[in-house]
């Protein structure tokens, strides 16, 4: 039981890493002063969750890993983060859409957890769930007042929803691992949170006046650690200080 | 041998060690000091995070183990994660500190998940309660950015949470 604990923790840490990385790539680079302020506050919310999810994966591990070690050095067919989490910030509008697609579903996720039976995990969701909250407001306000607003950002808007709604079917995958997680309680039920994603995504097009794709073809493979070409760059930036100087630390 | 004099003495030192990021508030202000106590002769004292990621958890743990070492003490920090920190463990006079400071403290109403939503957060410079939300996040990740509308002064929110 514990190596599927061990590889669906990971899963999940390994999104919340990646999605902070890629939030954190804003920092100084954002459209408006206040925005870079909510960037590298969100990435720091994913990053700390990511941590204490880490944490957790080496102690299920024992081996004598540690959260960095998780972290930074492992290959990119060794994480397990889903694609959507690794695509390129491209512009706002991909930014803060992405976010929304992860963030709604994290936060029932998170929500479903409080009643599941690992503590470490239901501790976890406690504190996450209230972070996540966050993000969902934020980002949801942003599409909205993108899609429904000019011309431009109207059209960035839904090139970002056509680029990155594929994306979202691997948020509700559920592979052996997880499954047998879900099985014994550990885990919720993936599939069962999709009703509420979708609603809070329907609320929010609806006011951004944006429609949900159809006939799309759905993008997937990081569970099973086939990434996408960004993702070797990510990891090239991610790790570049733990490989050029061992065990560097400040 | 810790006796009760030294407890209560490791209490007192490990509460005063400030929070870097808002210097004016105590760990003891802030509530996430959560217990001071003795374990073989070493001084446990818990301290709840407040959010995930703020950079300054680790700081502060730093900080009580060294106030601690260096009163004579043979000490070890613990991280305690449940129950998770609300704003609501702050201490009656970490919120005047907070408004002495400039910074509105958090609403005990707690936080609206809706869209858009507006709550009313008083100025605390002049208490007009006609205000504004610049941002979401601010400076750290516990507070917000506003605006008075009457004093046109901007200030800090301390989220509730
Ligand atoms: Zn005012």
């Amino acid at each position: 039981m514990s190596e599927h604990l061990l590889n669906t923790v990971l899963q999940i840490a390994d999104d919340h890493l990646i999605l902070g990385h890629r939030v954190s790539e804003w920092c100084g680079h954002a459209p408006m002063l206040e925005e870079d302020l909510s960037m590298p506050n969100m990435a720091l919310d994913l990053i700390g969750q990511a941590r204490s999810l880490y944490t957790y994966v080496a102690q299920l591990e024992g081996k004598g890993r540690t959260e960095d070690d998780f972290a930074y050095l492992r290959g990119d067919r060794e994480y397990r983060n889903c694609l959507l989490v690794e695509r390129n910030n491209e512009d706002f509008a991909h930014t803060v859409l992405r976010q929304l697609y992860f963030a709604a579903f994290m936060k029932p996720f998170w929500e479903a957890m409080h009643t599941c039976s690992d503590e470490t995990l239901v501790n976890i969701s406690h504190k996450a769930v209230k972070e996540i909250a966050y993000h969902v407001r934020h980002c949801g306000e942003w599409v909205i007042r993108l899609g429904d607003g000019t011309a431009i950002s109207a059209e960035r808007m839904h090139d970002a929803v056509l680029a990155l709604h594929p994306y979202t079917a691997e948020l509700f995958e559920i592979d052996n691992n997880r499954q047998q997680c879900i099985n014994s309680g550990l885990f919720p039920d993936s599939q069962a949170l999709q009703p509420a994603w979708t609603s809070t995504i329907n609320q929010i097009f609806t006011q951004a006046k944006l429609a949900v794709p159809r006939d799309e073809y759905p993008q997937t493979g990081g569970r099973k650690g086939l990434h996408t070409e960004d993702f070797g760059i990510l990891l090239s930036q991610l790790q570049y200080m733990q490989r050029a100087y061992p065990g560097a630390s400040w | 041998m810790v006796t009760d004099i030294n407890l209560a003495k490791a209490r007192r030192i490990a509460a005063e060690v400030a929070d870097p990021e808002l210097p004016f508030l105590t760990v003891e202000d802030l509530g996430i000091l959560r217990e001071v106590s003795v374990e073989d002769d070493v001084i446990i004292a818990r301290l709840t995070p407040t959010y995930s990621g703020c950079p300054a958890v680790s700081v502060i743990e730093k900080d009580v183990l060294n106030a601690l070492t260096q009163a004579g003490f043979n000490a070890r920090v613990v991280r305690s994660d449940m129950p998770p920190w609300t704003t609501s463990w702050i201490t009656p006079e970490g919120i005047a500190k907070l408004q002495s400071n400039g910074i509105s403290p958090p609403e005990p109403a707690g936080m609206s998940d809706a869209l858009f939503a507006t709550r009313v957060v008083a100025c605390p410079r002049c208490q007009s309660e006609d205000t504004e939300k610049v941002s979401e996040f601010g400076s750290t990740p516990c507070k917000a950015q506003y605006r008075c509308n009457t004093c046109k002064e901007p200030f800090d929110h301390f989220k509730c949470h």
